[in-house]
């Protein structure tokens, strides 16, 4: 488990965008985890997806990390800063737009508008 | 497993006593809930910890035997 944790760390700090999920960007196993990624689609934002399909333990392992129960998970910067109802509220209120811009990333003008 | 949406209501008012709770039955399976809760412990507090509180409240069950619960949580 140790190595599990020091994975995530490693991941989420060294990757501005990771979003932990069922299948990959490309394949999503669920529609939660699809939901997320079109969202950072639409916002042109660059981003790591990790399958925690591949495995168990990291599936197990990111939700002990975040203190949170479900998948997708996101990360922003090293925070976490949701799972899919999150991520989507604050993409409809235009707080996901400011919070990647207010870390330095840039965002699709015209989804931001 | 699925759980009953009187259940999961009770659970978050156990813990959270203040709170109103209205729960959908999205797709009538007994696994597919909404939940909206409103409630003054959230104030001040960022959406992950305001859904913590209530996922605390639910003592382990999401993820495990309530396979989605659609989230709004909010300060009145």
């Amino acid at each position: 488990m140790a190595d599990i944790k020091s994975f995530i760390d490693n991941e989420v700090k060294t990757n501005d965008i990771v979003l932990f999920m069922k299948g990959t960007p490309d394949f999503p196993m669920c529609g939660f985890s699809g939901q997320v990624v079109q969202i950072l689609g639409y916002l042109g934002v660059p981003f790591k997806g990790i399958n925690v399909l591949d495995n168990p333990e990291l599936r197990d392992g990111i939700k002990a990390y975040s203190n949170w129960p479900t998948l997708p998970q996101l990360y922003v910067k090293g925070e976490f800063v949701g799972g899919c109802d999150i991520v989507r509220e604050m993409f409809q209120k235009q707080e996901l737009q400011s919070h990647l811009k207010d870390a330095g990333i840039a965002v699709n003008e015209a989804a931001a508008e | 497993m699925a759980m009953q949406a009187r259940d999961i209501e009770a659970m978050i008012k156990e813990a959270l006593p203040d709170a109103s709770v209205e729960i959908r039955d999205l797709a009538g399976d007994g696994d597919h809930y909404s939940a909206i809760v409103v409630s003054e412990a959230f104030r001040g507090l960022t959406r992950v910890r305001q859904h913590q509180l209530v996922y605390d409240a639910l003592k382990g069950k999401m993820g495990g035997e309530l396979h989605a619960l659609a989230l709004q949580t909010s300060a009145p």
